[in-house]
């Protein structure tokens, strides 16, 4: 993990947090862990600790603290920043962290022989350091000073004990602002311009500081803290301060401090006027009273009682106090399980409840989920124990199993389903994605499943359901058989998958119904009546459907071909592409693409319907749109600054030319020989036309062979990379299903605005077509540009085997690192493929049915069966 | 201070090729099927406790047979031998009672892979004794207590002091490098590095130390935890000749983490992997022909500089990797922009 701006965590200092004194001078370690958990989760990438309190034995302390959060790993997964003033508690802290650690502080307070002989003891030890603009006359102030002293020491180390001058961070002392002190006036300014010249003149060295003192003036008033911090902090930044010790979580953005408040604040950072600090004391109280107030609203439900404050986390999804009042029901329990039984599932009803009255949304259950999974957590190890006395396996609504089908990868919406099931007291057995048939129906006969759900994306997977509805009609299953995902479809549940099982069928459009679906499914009274509706439902769409079927009718596909769009190349001649050839990008980053994520299909993603911006404002959902659309962007915080995500693109540029009717012939980048390289295979529209409509297809947009013209094809894949996944999976691991989904929608989101971005990039840098392009977003997303890039397996060449083309082509192993599973299915699953088409006259349309005689002559030019065919393209069959 | 002459032929010898070492020193001693007699010889005859198993003792017992297992391993290619010493600190030998006895014993075993070696050893072929030091039976980092998270069955100073003794005896005995193998928890290898550190200042000799890190399951971390690049960082300290994995996984398993490393390290990477896992009898039975194959694309790949056996491979599995890494080159050292690498389990960089 790289990063630029490091947020060290200070809540983990007994002289700066008194919560955390406390509960060390208590020697209440087990809470005092909890402070650091909490620091690491609002995104701090070092944690701070310090102990130095006169009343306490700082260095068993130390130690003792360090051992025990070695024991977590979601803890001490970052690297930990040992700070003392005195040295044997540093040392002590030392032998006790395995990985390389910081240490908070050395200097040259008591003289260079002091100074060089610790440096050189953290060299033995591994540990990087911080060292303060203090020397033998005292704190630095002014900021010649401070740069002076920091010099010095950098000297010194470097040449007398070649430290490694990338290990050293300077804290050149964030002292007290706004103090009605004259002298404190240029305190801050003196830091920025200290740093800035540490920065240039001390090549590899870092620049921290401890962000709090700053704002001493104002304790109490937090809003004006704040925009004091992320104020001195932006400019800070701005030359070089790229560490600081903050409350991780307590920043705000730069850009939303309110206009008068930041103006003053900065006056004051800055020194830019006489009676700056007035000023903004003026000012200050009227921020005062609103934290004050919401501070005071925010906590008033801690006072109710042990029930009702787990009602409120959960209904809330606050997670902040649950595992303590966990802990208080289960001391008030005769067992833990009571609590489950009880309060929690009391909680998760009332959710519930508000859930199926439309009171609550989906990512407010998820959030209640992960409360609720905390709990249960803290809960395991105590049931675990009573279960040794009696055989007390728990009892639940029903056992679900659910799986991504064989040759997909997609997971997000299966994995929100998992979550509202658990939710609802049902046990979920989730076996993944890429989910052979034999192992699900092995599963589930092992487990006794009481259900099973499939889930899908690409259309392949409509196949891989029906194959496995067969399989479980051959082993003679019973239990109803869910489906749902993205290309799924009541109509082709009822034509094509319940068929081929011999028990209930049922299509589940999205997650808000899951619940409702099953608990019908495995009610005892509401099981027959139930599954009955159902299928005389899906026998009327059925017989709908191949009514539907007899009157559609086609052309044949010669007709469909003279019957095609003829574009005059002369008029409207190709353009030669600026930079033909491959351009291949690696670690894009992140917060380019931030700008060019069409926002609306996220919240579908979260089963909140609504165009963005104005589902924010939404009177019944946008307050829940607003919750989301907010922790979405803090997670794209945490995606850029940790560097959560790699992704990666590969574009190329190809001469080609429509062949052979339908098929597009690419040749390598040499115009004059012509040397084919591969052939891509287009499909016809073939529905009846009459008058001015063509059948398309999209060979139709390349000038042919014949007329020796060279026409260009582009071709590109996209990819945020393995990062969504993995960080999905450390979310899960810490029963974090919230940011689990999250982290993937997110993924998902920023794959189709990388493609987004590369094709805006194509238009008017590569290819150059429309150089001076100039378009918002939102007209982005309404796609109003000139050109276009579909991808195999969607309308316009519903084929998803071309994409095998198009990865060999692009080399997709080797420059972006994804791959083709069995069923075509890009991996990673943030991946987006496609082909560009740059004539001014090609558009997106839909392929639809086709013939027989089309699959036919498709089947020959790829050279494979008609059998074969006729599987990928199933939904397209029109007979 | 001075540098010993075999660091710099090390180096330049590293430069050239892929350098190879021995194999497993454990299954080539089960083979003998030794009996309690066998360890105890006539020196300790009356030792209050078996010692069947202590297989560093022979360095003092049957100091032949060990001898003759190095030969076996240098007749097959290897250039850098390991002495039999990775139980041989004072922790791991008073299961034995036999603390008293570790100068002698790393000291012995010094000696005898220094006679074995020097008989093969050439200025076109120089060969290299590594003095291994093991990752002793306790762990600085975790709790054996599940009661207490905050208890430690050893502390920090405790391993310096041990792996001190251990690495002087090597030192005094003639090794060439120091080999901080089969490293389960950082905290130890620091410690470790720390006694060779003081040793160092004491004696102003100063060895190329090898760090081996071993991932015990197919989670990608440490016993204690760590991710690969974290335990690189967490060691780099030590200016490692270099740094790499071994045991635990077969080289089918090891592959991902030797790349992690291979791509994050600005030092010679080491690898030494089992010959498989261990079928239901604990047996190793990865034929030298795969392990080498394995191996062998390694090094196509580049990813390798020292390459070699744990567990389970013999003089044959050493003799076939000689074959397939024979005339590769060894992988190009990666120079990095000065950054300041942290790790706690999972490694954070910070940009200048």
């Amino acid at each position: 993990m790289k990063s630029f701006f490091i947020n060290i965590g200070e809540r983990t200092n007994v002289t700066g947090s008194a919560r955390f004194r406390k509960l060390i001078e208590a020697e209440d370690y087990s809470a005092a862990v909890e402070v650091a958990r909490q620091q690491v989760e609002n995104g701090a990438q070092i944690i701070d600790i310090n102990m130095d309190e006169g009343m306490l034995q700082s260095e068993s302390a130390m130690i003792r603290f360090l051992r025990i959060i070695a024991a977590e790993p979601d803890i001490s997964r970052v690297p930990v920043m040992i700070d003392s003033s005195k040295w044997s508690v540093i040392e002590s802290g030392l032998k006790n962290v395995q990985g390389k650690a910081i240490v908070n502080s050395i200097s040259l307070k008591e003289g260079e022989s002091v100074f060089l002989k610790q440096a050189r003891c953290l060299q033995r030890y591994g540990a990087a350091t911080v060292v303060m603009a203090f020397d033998e006359n005292g704190q630095a102030e002014t900021a010649d000073r401070k740069f002076e002293v920091c010099k010095r020491a950098y000297k010194l180390l470097i040449n007398k004990i070649d430290f490694s001058p990338e290990d050293i961070i300077f804290d050149p002392n964030i002292f007290a602002v706004a103090t009605g002190i004259e002298e404190h006036n240029n305190y801050a300014l003196a830091f920025i311009e200290a740093t800035k010249r540490i920065r240039e003149e001390l090549p590899h060295c870092h620049v921290s500081g401890g962000l709090s003192n700053l704002s001493f003036s104002f304790r109490g008033n937090e809003t004006v803290r704040r925009a004091m911090h992320s104020a001195f902090l932006y400019h800070a930044a701005k030359v070089g301060m790229n560490m600081a010790i903050v409350n991780a979580g307590q920043l705000d953005l730069y850009e939303e401090i309110e206009k008068e408040l930041l103006e003053r604040v900065e006056d004051v950072i800055l020194n830019r006027r006489e009676d700056a600090t007035d000023r903004l004391l003026e000012i200050a109280d009227g921020y005062q009273t609103k934290t004050k107030l919401n501070k005071t609203a925010d906590l008033s439900w801690r006072k109710e009682t042990n029930s009702m404050r787990i009602n409120h986390a959960l209904v809330n999804g606050l997670d902040e106090y649950i595992i303590e009042d966990t802990e208080e029901a289960r001391l008030t329990s005769k067992k833990a399980l009571h609590v489950i039984e009880g309060p929690l599932m009391d909680g998760m009803n009332t959710v519930g409840e508000l859930f199926g009255e439309g009171k609550m949304f989906l990512p407010q259950v998820v959030k209640s989920a992960r409360v609720m999974k905390k709990a249960v957590g803290h809960l395991i190890p105590f049931m675990e124990e009573e279960r040794g006395s009696e055989d007390g396996k728990k009892t639940n609504a029903g056992k679900i199993l659910l799986a991504t089908v064989k040759g997909d990868v997609h997971d997000i919406g299966k994995n929100i389903v998992g979550v509202v099931l658990q939710c609802n007291d049902y046990e979920v057995i989730d076996l993944g994605v890429m989910v052979s048939a034999g192992k699900i129906l092995q599963v589930a006969k092992d487990e006794e499943v009481d259900a099973i759900g499939l889930s899908g994306l690409i259309t392949p997977s409509l196949d891989e359901m029906c194959h496995v509805a067969s399989e479980m009609s051959r082993e003679d299953f019973k239990v109803p058989l869910l489906i749902g995902g993205a290309t799924t479809s009541r109509l082709h549940t009822a034509v094509k998958i319940s068929p081929a099982y011999n028990n209930v069928v049922v299509h589940v459009p999205d997650a808000s119904k899951a619940v409702g679906v099953v608990s019908s499914l495995l009610s005892s009274d509401k099981k027959d009546k139930f599954s009955e509706e159902i299928s005389i439902k899906y026998e009327d769409l059925r017989k709908a459907h191949s009514q539907g079927q007899r009157e559609r009718e086609l052309s044949t596909i010669k007709v469909a071909r003279d019957n095609r769009l003829r574009i005059d190349f002369s008029v409207d001649p190709p353009v030669k592409p600026l930079n033909p050839g491959r351009h291949t990008y690696n670690n894009y980053p992140v917060e380019k693409l931030i700008d060019f994520i069409d926002w609306t299909p996220f919240f579908k993603t979260w089963d909140l319907s609504g165009k963005y911006p104005s589902i924010l404002k939404d009177k019944i959902i946008g307050k829940a749109a607003t919750q989301l659309h907010q922790d979405a962007i803090h997670m794209l915080k945490n995606i850029v600054d940790e560097n959560w995500f790699k992704p990666k693109a590969v574009i190329q540029i190809w001469p080609a030319n429509r062949i052979d009717n339908d098929d597009i012939e690419i040749y390598d980048n040499d115009t004059q020989s012509k040397k084919p390289i591969a052939r891509l295979h287009m499909l016809r529209q073939q529905m009846k036309r009459n008058g001015q409509r063509k059948n398309l297809s999209l060979a139709d947009f390349i000038a042919p062979s014949e007329n020796d013209i060279t026409d260009w094809l582009g071709g590109f894949i996209v990819t945020i990379g393995e990062g969504p996944d993995k960080r999905s999976k450390i979310f899960e691991e810490e029963q974090d299903d919230y940011s689990a989904i999250m982290v993937k929608a997110l993924g998902d989101r920023l794959a189709e605005a990388f493609a987004e971005l590369m094709h805006l990039k194509v238009r008017t840098e590569i290819w150059g077509y429309q150089a001076d392009e100039d378009f918002t977003n939102e007209s982005l997303i309404a796609e109003k540009y000139v050109g276009i890039r579909p991808a195999p397996g969607y309308p316009a060449c519903p084929d998803h085997t071309e994409k095998d083309t198009l990865f060999n082509i692009l080399d997709a192993k080797e420059t972006t690192g994804t791959k083709l599973t069995e069923n075509y299915a890009m991996f990673p699953a943030s991946t987006v493929s496609g082909l560009y088409f740059a004539h001014p006259k090609s558009k997106y349309f839909g392929v639809g049915k086709i013939g027989k005689d089309q699959i036919k002559d498709y089947a020959k030019r790829k050279k494979q069966s008609l059998k074969e065919t006729e599987k990928w393209l199933s939904p397209n069959l029109g007979y | 201070m001075i540098e010993l002459n075999m660091a710099n032929t090390l180096n330049s010898e590293a430069n050239k090729r892929i350098l190879l070492l021995d194999g497993a020193m454990g299954t080539m001693i089960q083979n003998q099927k030794l009996t309690e007699k066998d360890y105890r010889n006539t020196i300790f005859k009356n030792h209050k406790i078996d010692l069947k198993g202590n297989n560093d003792i022979l360095n003092i017992t049957q100091p032949e047979l060990i001898k003759n297992i190095h030969e076996e391993f240098l007749t097959a290619g290897a250039d850098i031998i390991l002495t039999n010493t990775f139980n041989g600190t004072s922790i791991s030998q008073s299961d034995y009672s036999m603390e008293n006895h570790v100068y002698e014993i790393n000291l012995s075993a010094a000696k005898i892979a220094r006679q074995a070696v020097n008989k093969f050893s050439s200025a076109e072929l120089p060969r290299f004794v590594a003095g291994s030091l093991g990752p002793t039976n306790k762990t600085a980092s975790i709790s054996p207590d599940v009661e207490d998270p905050g208890y430690r069955a050893i502390e920090y100073d405790d391993l310096v002091i041990a792996y001190k003794e251990q690495a002087s005896a090597l030192l005094d005995g003639g090794v060439d490098i120091f080999l901080i193998e089969t490293v389960f928890d950082t905290l130890n290898a620091k410690a470790a590095i720390s006694a060779i550190f003081q040793i160092a200042d004491e004696t102003e000799i100063v060895l190329p130390i090898m760090i081996s890190g071993t991932i015990t399951d197919l989670s990608g971390r440490t016993l204690t935890g760590q991710t690969p690049e974290a335990f690189l960082h967490s060691i780099r300290h030590a200016k490692p000749f270099s740094i790499g994995l071994n045991c635990a996984l077969g080289p089918g398993h090891m592959r991902p983490f030797i790349d992690e490393l291979s791509r994050t390290a600005d030092t010679h990477i080491c690898a030494y992997p089992n010959a498989g896992l261990p079928n239901e009898f604990g047996e190793y039975d990865e034929t030298p022909e795969i392990t080498a194959e394995h191996l062998g694309e390694w090094a196509d790949a580049g990813l390798i500089n020292i390459i070699g056996g744990c567990c389970g491979t013999t003089p044959a599995h050493i003799s076939e990797i000689a074959k397939a890494i024979s005339g590769k080159p060894p992988r190009k050292i990666p120079k990095f922009e000065k950054q300041m690498r942290l790790s706690g389990l999972e490694a954070l960089i910070v940009r200048s």
